[in-house]
């Protein structure tokens, strides 16, 4: 055991029920291959990834089927070999419950593999591995999906990274993809760790890992042996496993306000991250499963290695089925996951677990109250704000005032809303005034974008009706042209669109 | 008495030279009234309002001579804010078309003549074309504005709504039945 | 299959807030015992009293301004002001009295003002406030505590006369019921040239401050500090309270220790415990930040004691909470905690 190292606790946070057992006992099974897999192209923050296959194509396993598109996205690959048979709009795991666009496959049930090559890291510049590790589609495995690739160039950004942390503290109720990737394959999470850790040189890499873990947290030393790599038990109060929290709970580093761990010398990974990366770079695999979660009202819950876009229903089937008087289906934890419309949605690289749930895993529908300011949301808050205020100036659309608040700096962690003895939806509150200033901003960008269009237009009419004017000067009964003929001079004084983003 | 009038004296002259310097001091170097209202307007250029486009309606507004409330795409949220802006009463929005969801022009490209009025209507020069050659619009830049569907002599000009998209898509409001009891009692 | 589509958290601790507010009245239990019994039948008569017209008077606001009445009769908070303004009412107050009190802070402070949750003003603290000025010789007319100059206890019969019809037992002489509180006493007295240690000999005062009063407070703090401990109160404004009281009477005790009584005479005297951990607590009208908190109480301590040592009245705890009630908007809006990130590492 460690030395007890000293940690920064962060302001408030909870102790929440923890419900892991239901899903930590029995290893992780290998997901049973799907007939369709349907994949969506758009598995990660940024850009959508670009379509490379046509129904019709042959597509081996491991294949790139989405090409990453800009500085800011990810690689998806196909997950089984077979054959495309669409790539269109389908259901997607998304709180809207809207289509996004998908390449579906039909498996031949042969598991065909492309053409593998482990790659000798060492040997690579840095910039051809990231390059590799953003063409495997790695992404963060924690839930949030950014591409890693981007997270793992430190470029300008800082000098150089003073800690790595692995973040294995997995702090949401119910959800143990990653004690039992811990517990199972420690020494892959160790040997990506080395990868990441080769790129961005850090002067010390620490693994914070909740104290109710204490197998993960035994395995993960083991692996750790002769490395360096410190592993650190937290105490178990949600949410540590955020990384700007877990950040501070290990070195006491406080992420700047609308900044990144970065900016403090800190970069932070989820340990599932860092076995996609051995996976990717010791065995030539792409990203194409994950470990799930599937837990709550099943009859057999556990942890499944599942091929991203398998439908969710048949992930529950494996696990048994669902008990009677299931309500909600939960992508993610009970704290910050979302409720799925339906289950025939595909499995994406953001899905760390399925909890399905009845009024026995729920809180009991409670009518909201008004808001008697007892400030227990204010004790709660791990982002120290104050989230009464927030909700007043949401609830009253005064966006601006929001703002003033720090509504950015609001991680949606739920721990508010957890304690609010009114049951205030808090939470949703705060993601809608975000989604409002958002949208409000897009609005304005796209009106000074059109303003400047419309300055450029009558500009060049001016300018037209002075050259028709010159002309008709110089040959007195002269013709005026019949049309203004706009499109070869269109563009000319108007704005580049790529740069109108700056207000 | 004298003093008095001396001390009233001073305090006036230190008020002043205060004053003075604050007037120097924090001097606001503010836009003309006209910028801050046309930034608040959507620039869709449509003219709904009654004027040829966004700026003659502001400076219609700064000039008292417009009411603010007939701009229709700028919706509720655009008088709220000018009325904000200008310390008037916040009015209803004067039109019907009040929840119209965003809409974009489509040209149907088989039916297109290549006549290019629609060219010459578009105030955000957002149709691609030339005389005889089909027309299209560029959808980032179209505003919704409607101007162009007048004019097209063979009516292949459609609105079409913004469908919603992953991307596009927000979280609302919290829906919270405030008063379940007598619902119909409280809207009449 | 479908399922329900609702926002995370999707668990909530099972904390409502009407087990908070029966906190505050299981609380106010052992402070109600000792003030009974000193003072006799008239306290939990006029409990009785302020409770019904609280609830009648909620349950018409509520169903005038269309609210479910079942979610939020529900709350209790009708019945937390009901006693918070009856406890602070003389033993043998006229009911009509209690009911104009609780009547204001219902109607007027609370429902007027959009209910629970939008009252700028302490309900209860509007109601005595009302009263105070309304009827200010009723208002100091107190029962003197058993175990005084007071031969024999009212009976229950007696008390309840007393309280509807105005009739004081023949049996007993007119002064001999009724008297000054111990706050009354060491303001007259003061004023009359007289030294705290000569003021102090009479017999109203007792161990720390006035006979009986000094019970109830002890009452009202093991409530109190339970509330705290339970995190029904934040502990933060009862201290700053407490501590507003302690540091400004410290230090005028230190300078003139024959003419100001002593800080801890200060604290466990009238309403100051009381006051701390359950009228001030109101978090409807506190300050919600922190720090604001602590300044929030440390203000209600400081109008205390200026009050009571400088001001018209006695006691000034239903003034200080109101004065600072005004305040607490502002305390908030420069007391906002730095956000997480916003500090210097």
């Amino acid at each position: 055991m460690n030395a007890l190292k000293r940690l920064f606790p962060f302001h408030g946070g909870l102790k929440t029920v923890r419900h892991k057992a239901e899903s930590n006992q029995s290893p992780i099974q290998p997901g049973i291959l799907p007939a369709r897999l349907t994949v969506p192209l758009r598995q990660h923050i940024g850009a959508m990834a670009k379509p490379r296959v046509q129904p019709g194509d042959r597509v081996l396993k491991g294949q790139m089927i989405g090409q990453p598109e800009g500085y800011i996205s990810a690689a998806i690959h196909a997950p089984t070999s077979g054959v495309v048979t669409a790539v269109e709009s389908r259901p997607v795991p998304h709180p809207s419950g809207l289509p996004d666009l998908c390449v579906v496959i039909d498996s031949d049930g042969e598991e065909r593999w492309m053409d593998r090559q482990p790659v000798d890291y060492r040997a690579l510049h840095p910039s051809e591995l990231r390059n590799v590790l953003r063409n495997a589609g790695i992404v963060g495995l924690g839930g949030a999906a950014f591409p890693s690739a981007v997270k793992l160039n430190l470029g300008g950004q800082s000098e150089w990274l003073e800690t790595l942390i692995l973040n294995g503290a997995e702090c949401e109720p119910w959800i143990t993809c990653d004690d039992r990737l811990m517990r199972e394959r420690a020494a892959g999470i160790v040997a990506g760790l080395r990868v990441m850790a080769h790129l961005l040189e850090p002067r010390e890499v620490l693994i914070g890992i909740e104290a109710d873990k204490p197998e993960a947290i035994a395995a993960m030393t083991d692996a750790c042996a002769g490395t360096g790599y410190e592993v650190r038990p937290i105490p178990t109060r949600y949410p540590s496993g955020s990384g700007k929290q877990l950040v501070k709970l290990l070195t006491g580093k406080e992420t700047p306000v609308e900044g990144l761990p970065v900016d403090v010398g800190v970069q932070c990974f989820n340990v599932a991250t860092a076995y996609t990366v051995h996976r990717a770079i010791d065995h030539g695999e792409p990203l194409i499963s994950r470990v799930v979660t599937v837990t709550g009202h099943v009859r057999q819950p556990g942890n499944i290695e599942a091929l991203l876009g398998t439908p969710f229903a048949q992930l529950v089937e494996q696990c048994g089925g669902y008990r009677d008087g299931v309500e909600r289906l939960i992508m993610g934890g009970p704290m910050m996951g979302f409720a799925l419309h339906s289950d025939e949605v595909p499995l994406t690289k953001a899905a760390n677990c399925i909890l399905a749930a009845s009024a026995a895993e729920l809180a009991p529908e409670q009518s909201v109250m008004p808001c008697i300011r007892c400030g227990a949301c204010v004790e709660a808050c791990p982002a120290d704000l104050l989230p009464q205020q927030l909700y007043w100036h949401a609830r009253a659309r005064e966006f601006d005032k929001a703002r003033d608040y720090h509504l950015f700096s609001c991680i949606e962690c739920g721990c508010c809303s957890y304690v609010c003895p009114s049951h205030i939806p808090l939470v949703q509150y705060y993601r809608y005034a975000k989604n409002e200033i958002w949208a409000q901003e897009k609005e304005k960008e796209k009106a000074e974008l059109a303003r400047r269009r419309h300055q450029a237009r009558l500009e060049r009419l001016e300018r037209e009706k002075q050259e028709r004017e010159a002309k008709l000067r110089q040959k007195a009964p002269g013709k005026a042209p019949l049309t203004p003929g706009p499109s070869p001079t269109r563009g000319e004084g108007s704005p580049d669109p790529a740069s109108s983003s700056n207000p | 008495m004298i003093a008095a009038m001396i001390a009233l004296s001073a305090l006036a002259g230190v008020s002043g030279l205060l004053l003075g310097f604050a007037a120097i001091r924090f001097k606001v170097e503010g836009d003309p009234i006209v910028e801050k209202i046309d930034a608040i307007l959507p620039q869709t250029q449509c003219g709904q309002c009654g004027y040829p486009g966004c700026r003659p309606y502001a400076e219609a507004i700064a000039a008292g001579e417009a009411e603010i409330n007939l701009c229709p795409p700028g919706g509720p949220n655009g008088v709220a804010a000018l009325a904000d802006l200008l310390g008037r009463d916040p009015k209803p929005l004067n039109a019907e078309h009040l929840d119209k969801p965003k809409m974009l022009a489509v040209i149907d490209e088989q039916n297109c003549i290549g006549c290019t009025l629609c060219l010459q209507a578009c105030p955000v020069d957002a149709i691609l074309g030339a005389a005889k050659q089909m027309h299209t619009i560029i959808a980032r830049e179209c505003t919704g504005c409607e101007l162009c569907v007048a004019p097209c002599p063979v009516d292949c000009i459609h609105m079409v709504p913004v469908a919603e998209t992953i991307s596009t898509w927000k979280w609302t409001a919290p829906i919270i039945p405030i008063k379940p009891a007598i619902p119909a009692k409280a809207a009449a | 299959m479908r399922f329900k589509t609702v926002t995370s958290p999707h668990i909530l601790q099972d904390t409502r807030v009407g087990q908070i507010m029966r906190r505050v009245l299981y609380a106010m239990l052992p402070g109600i015992a000792a003030l009974t019994w000193f003072f006799g039948w008239g306290i939990l008569i006029n409990l009785t009293i302020a409770t019904t017209v609280a609830l009648l008077a909620e349950t018409a606001m509520l169903a005038a301004r269309g609210k479910p009445l079942a979610l939020h009769l529900g709350d209790s908070s009708a019945i937390v002001t009901a006693w918070l303004l009856a406890v602070a009412l003389p033993p043998l107050a006229p009911w009509w009295m209690t009911m104009i009190g609780v009547l204001s802070a219902i109607i007027v402070a609370k429902h007027l003002y959009g209910g629970l949750g939008y009252n700028p003003f302490n309900p209860a603290m509007i109601g005595y406030v009302v009263l105070l000025i309304s009827f200010p010789r009723e208002m100091s007319t107190w029962l003197i505590p058993h175990g005084l100059d007071q031969p024999q206890a009212m009976t229950f019969l007696e008390t309840a006369r007393a309280i509807f019809n105005s009739e004081l037992p023949a049996r007993f002489a007119p002064d001999a019921l009724t008297g000054a509180t111990p706050l009354d006493v060491l303001r007259t007295r003061l004023g009359l040239g007289k030294t705290v240690t000569e003021i102090r000999n009479s017999p109203v005062f007792g161990i720390v401050s006035g006979h009986g009063w000094e019970w109830a407070a002890l009452g009202f703090l093991l409530g109190g500090l339970w509330l705290v401990y339970t995190r029904a109160a934040d502990w933060r404004i009862p201290a700053g309270m407490l501590g507003g009281i302690a540091v400004i009477s410290s230090t005028f005790y230190l300078i003139n220790p024959q003419h100001y009584a002593p800080p801890w005479f200060h604290l466990w005297s009238g309403a100051a415990i009381f006051g701390a951990f359950f009228i001030a607590t109101d978090p409807v009208t506190a300050c919600a930040t922190p720090r604001g908190r602590l300044i929030y109480g440390a203000g209600i301590g400081i109008l205390v004691y200026i009050i009571r040592g400088f001001g018209g009245y006695p006691d000034g705890v239903a003034f200080s909470v109101l004065l600072m009630n005004i305040a607490a908007p502002t305390i908030d809006l420069y007391t906002q905690p730095k956000v997480f990130g916003a500090r210097h590492r």
